[in-house]
């Protein structure tokens, strides 16, 4: 399975996910710089997080302006995986692949630390390795985290099973009914503002992200050998 | 102010002009000698700013020389934008750390913040890999609205910077005392990587050469920014905002990344960052440093604002700069790797063989100097020195224990001293996992950062206790070195090297130049003794507030190397059972500790004793119980002595506690401040193992499984409670003091 990790100005999660990729996971990836017009090649996508364009307008307004963002839209409505993790995960909402918008954190100040997610729904290609209401330890690191919806939408993604992860315990942030990640209603776009990329190794405290990306190559693996 | 409206050369002279740039009658007219005629406007402003004490250290270099700066690991001393260290299989570490204490006094998050982005450029500037940041700061106690805005703003600051870049901020400490109320300190320092064969130099070499500049255009922000660093904070400094500068991190992020891949070049010969005193030091050092001059064409700068003189232009501090020189027709490579950055790189001018710095604006050479009379020929002061008054009266003072009626009350008071507090609410706002190889996080000994791609990690830490400085300068420089090198050790590394930022009050001042001497001597002989040179740093003297300085800090920040991951050690007791054990004398020292502080309100006597052969060969007997795998926790005791290093030990140790009992007088074995102690732990199936190594470590006690800190002696109990109970007052201070949630 091949990987894109997209490049705005100002990613800077891009080498960590890279890395989960390839050291962890052992599969094929490639950086692709903002301005690129063709993602065919690729089976997956990954928005990583970091301060697209220095996130001085709306985090992630800018980067969504970007060209490789049409062809984001062209892979999910292809079906294709899209994982978008925090500065990622706003940039999805911008573009409208995601609903919701993400909220300064409750406490106006950024916060960076090691967070419990409860796996609300294990039943999508981004969740399958886990048990279904896994507590799993994820590290959090962001200013604008905090999830919000209108009501008609949040009803929507809980009728269509979308909220995948929420906050166990303590909520960091100050997100609408603990929300941490979502998928879209056809389950191939995931966005979350935790990072799975930095819990993919014990020695750095966690490996509890390593399976969101064992389940989308698993997925994939078994659509393409059927 | 237009060119055309600038002073003439006689009335700079005449009407002594040049004293508003902090220029003295006799320097003045030793550039008149220099140059042989006088200087003009633009002129006056580069010697002015080149011969700041900011820029030259002339008023520090007799001190600087004392320092050892030289041994085999040291791949490149001070002199460069950042020293250098070699770990082996060809890999380097890049360090530095500097100063940005005057802009954060009047704008701190601004100030704070291209403090930040001006260390990590220099660590850039070597070529390296910026992986780590840390800071030291110094604040009042967090009692009035301005301190608490200080504090506040500060650390916003560093985490606007730092996060927005993508380099962890992994490691720091803070302390609070009335002494820095009105002009707090901020010191950030950044670790790079670097390959060898990657490492460049800041030098205008090869006759015919381009000078280009890249980054971020040029306006008048920060103009004399380095002369407003040499000079005492007043009331009046608050009109000195606009020689603070704005930071753009994103701007810097597209510049490093940019730069990172134009090293990797060889069209490259040189590259410098345009600093303190801007596109005059860049330039002037990097000819004097190759020994030729260099001509530019200031009508090419890129620009932010319109109508800019040669003047503001040379003096201008704008952020986000660095000046490299190319080779000759190759100027396109370089030029298309900042294209694809969006980023200006513009040939503005090219590299001489007659040692001068030409500009030349609008068709006219507007100034014409030698480039060493601004880099090197600054001229040298050995300013006179003065023990004060209060030396001699602190020595005289018997050490004595302070009275104390409740020890638990005590401990958890100490706990809530901001200085010893959780820095929890500090580093919660820090990203410092980006980039997924830190190890240990902050609120440890020392950060772990991994090599990755090795087994290796490095160490790294930031010391400097200035009570002890102030009442005993060489014997507090000493135990600064020495405890920013026990962190290391306790953490599973070997300290290579040093950096420092040398905070001191006005040097004018005999009495606080005597403290600069005197504290440099101590860090001599530490590094000496612990085999840790000083490969780069800065100076920050001025450091005043309507006359009252702050006490002495000259920071230190060290880098330690570990050769196997598997020795990283951490503070936390790790398992019910271990053995306890405290390593070093414990004598009745309490000059300048967090006890004497809290009962008297301040600071006196003496500081604790330190020997530094028994310290290296403390140091080393820990290191290689840690590398035999003998430890199972190793914490340094500093402030607030053993019964709060205990405390520490056990906070966040998921459900553990300890009890030990200790000896001799309840308040010195519990809050003595005596150097060169360690508590550690060691598996009960290791103990002999380890007192082969250490027969001299006192077995105090274990670690127990009811998540109680229990601390007696052989009369009873001196301190109980439960752990939560600790840890919530400790966890609890800072929030509670600035009245925001973490």
């Amino acid at each position: 399975m091949k990987f894109a990790v997209l490049v705005f100005p100002g990613s800077n999660c891009d080498i960590d996910m890279y890395h989960a990729i390839k050291d962890e996971l052992g599969e094929e990836v490639e950086y692709v710089w903002h301005d690129a017009t063709d993602l065919s090649e690729f089976d997956g996508i990954l928005v990583p997080g970091g301060f697209s364009y220095g996130d001085y307008l709306r985090c992630g307004a800018m980067a969504n302006q970007s060209n490789v963002m049409a062809e984001v839209k062209k892979a999910a409505e292809a079906g294709k995986p899209v994982l978008g993790v925090c500065n990622g995960f706003q940039i999805l909402t911008e573009a409208g692949l995601l609903p919701g918008a993400l909220l300064r954190n409750k406490n106006l100040k950024f916060m960076c630390r090691t967070v419990q997610l409860k796996v609300e729904n294990n039943d999508t290609l981004f969740t399958n390795q886990y048990e279904a209401g896994q507590i799993i330890n994820i590290p959090i690191a962001h200013g604008e985290g905090n999830y919000f919806c209108d009501d008609e939408t949040l009803a929507k993604l809980k009728a269509n099973n979308q909220i995948v992860f929420t906050y166990s315990g303590d909520n960091p942030n100050g997100s609408l009914e603990d929300i941490a990640g979502i998928v879209n209603e056809r389950g191939n776009v995931l966005g979350m503002m935790p990072h799975p990329e930095r819990a993919v190794d014990a020695l750095l405290g966690s490996d509890d992200g390593l399976k969101v990306f064992k389940s989308i190559v698993k997925m994939w693996r078994e659509s393409h050998v059927s | 102010m237009s060119a055309s409206l600038e002073p003439t050369q006689e009335q700079i002279k005449d009407q002594k002009l040049y004293a508003g740039m902090g220029m003295s009658d006799e320097e003045f007219a030793m550039v008149e000698k220099i140059l042989g005629r006088l200087p003009n406007w633009t002129e006056t402003g580069l010697f002015s700013v080149m011969w700041s004490e900011h820029c030259s250290y002339k008023n520090s270099k007799p001190v600087l020389r004392k320092f050892p700066t030289k041994g085999p690991q040291v791949l490149q001393g001070p002199g460069e934008g950042a020293g250098i260290v070699d770990i082996g299989d060809e890999q380097a570490v890049v360090f530095k750390m500097e100063s940005h204490n005057h802009p954060s006094a009047i704008e701190p998050y601004q100030g704070a913040a291209t403090g930040v982005g001006g260390i990590i450029r220099d660590v850039f500037s070597m070529g390296a890999r910026p992986i780590a940041m840390l800071n030291s700061l110094r604040f009042g106690e967090l009692q009035s609205e301005r301190g608490k805005y200080l504090f506040e703003e500060v650390v916003a600051g560093i985490a606007g910077y730092g996060n927005c870049i993508g380099i962890p901020t992994v490691g720091g400490e803070i302390q609070f005392d009335p002494c820095y109320e009105g002009n707090p300190l901020v010191n950030a320092m950044c670790v790079g990587l670097i390959d060898h064969k990657d490492i460049q130099k800041g030098i205008a070499a090869g006759t015919g050469n381009t000078v280009m500049y890249v980054g971020a255009k040029t306006g008048r922000d920060g103009i004399h920014g380095a002369t407003f660093a040499s000079e005492e904070l007043s009331e009046a400094s608050e009109e000195k905002r606009p020689a603070v500068q704005v930071g753009d991190p994103f701007m810097e992020k597209l510049l490093l990344e940019a730069c990172l891949e134009v090293v990797k070049s060889d069209a490259l010969v040189g590259i410098q960052d345009m600093g303190a005193a801007g596109l005059t030091s860049s330039s002037a050092e990097m000819a004097s440093k190759a020994g030729s001059g260099v001509e530019m064409n200031l009508d090419l700068v890129p620009q932010r604002e319109t109508g800019m003189t040669a003047y503001e232009m040379m003096l201008s501090e704008s952020q986000e700069r660095m000046l490299l020189v190319v080779k000759k027709g190759r100027e396109d490579e370089i030029k298309a790797i900042f294209d694809k950055y969006g980023l200006d790189a513009v040939a503005i001018g090219h590299v001489t063989d007659d040692k001068m710095l030409r500009l030349v604006h609008k068709g006219e050479v507007v100034a014409e100097v030698p480039a060493d009379a601004l880099a090197e020929d600054a001229p040298v002061y050995h300013k006179p020195s003065k023990e004060p008054a209060y030396f001699a009266e602190f020595q005289a003072i018997e050490n004595s224990e302070p009275q104390v009626a409740d020890y638990k009350e005590t401990l958890k008071a100490l706990l809530q001293a901001p200085t010893i507090a959780s820095k929890e609410w500090v580093y919660d706002q820090y990203d410092y996992q980006v980039r997924t190889n830190t190890v240990v996080a902050p609120g440890s000994d020392a950060a772990v950062l991994r090599v990755r791609g090795t087994n290796k990690g490095l160490a790294m830490t930031t010391d400097c206790n200035s009570r002890y400085i102030y009442l005993d300068p060489e014997t507090g420089g000493k135990i600064a070195v020495a405890e920013a090198a026990r962190n290391i050790v306790a953490s599973g590394g070997r300290p290579l090297a040093i950096t420092d930022c040398l905070n001191f009050g006005n040097p004018e001042k005999p009495e606080i130049f005597w403290q600069i001497e005197k504290s440099a001597d101590g860090i001599a002989a530490a590094c000496n003794a612990l085999n840790s040179p000083v490969i780069g740093g800065n100076v920050s003297l001025y450091n005043e507030r309507s006359g009252e300085a702050v006490y002495p800090t000259p920071t230190i920040g060290m880098v330690g190397l570990i050769d196997d991951l598997t020795q990283v050690t951490t503070q936390q007791v790790k398992q019910a059972g271990d053995v306890v054990y405290l390593v070093g004398e414990t004598f009745t020292e309490f000059g300048g500790s967090e006890l004497q502080k809290l009962v008297h309100g301040k600071i006196f006597g003496k500081a604790p004793r330190i020997d530094l052969d028994l310290e290296a060969q403390r140091q080393e007997a820990i290191l290689t119980a840690i590398r035999e795998g003998l430890l199972q926790s190793a914490h340094d005791v500093s402030e607030g002595g053993v019964a709060v290093a205990l405390a520490e030990k056990t906070f966040g140790s998921d459900g553990l506690g300890v009890n030990v009992t200790l000896e001799g007088s309840a308040v010195t074995a519990l809050f003595s401040e005596s150097q060169s102690r360690f508590v550690v732990t060691v598996k009960e199936e290791n103990t002999a193992a380890f007192e082969k190594i250490i027969p001299d470590a006192k077995k105090i006690g274990f670690v127990t499984d009811d998540a109680n800190l229990s601390i007696n002696d052989e009369s009873g109990n001196l301190v109980t409670g439960s752990v939560e109970e600790f840890r919530s007052a400790w966890k609890g201070a800072i929030p509670c003091l600035v009245k925001s949630e973490a």
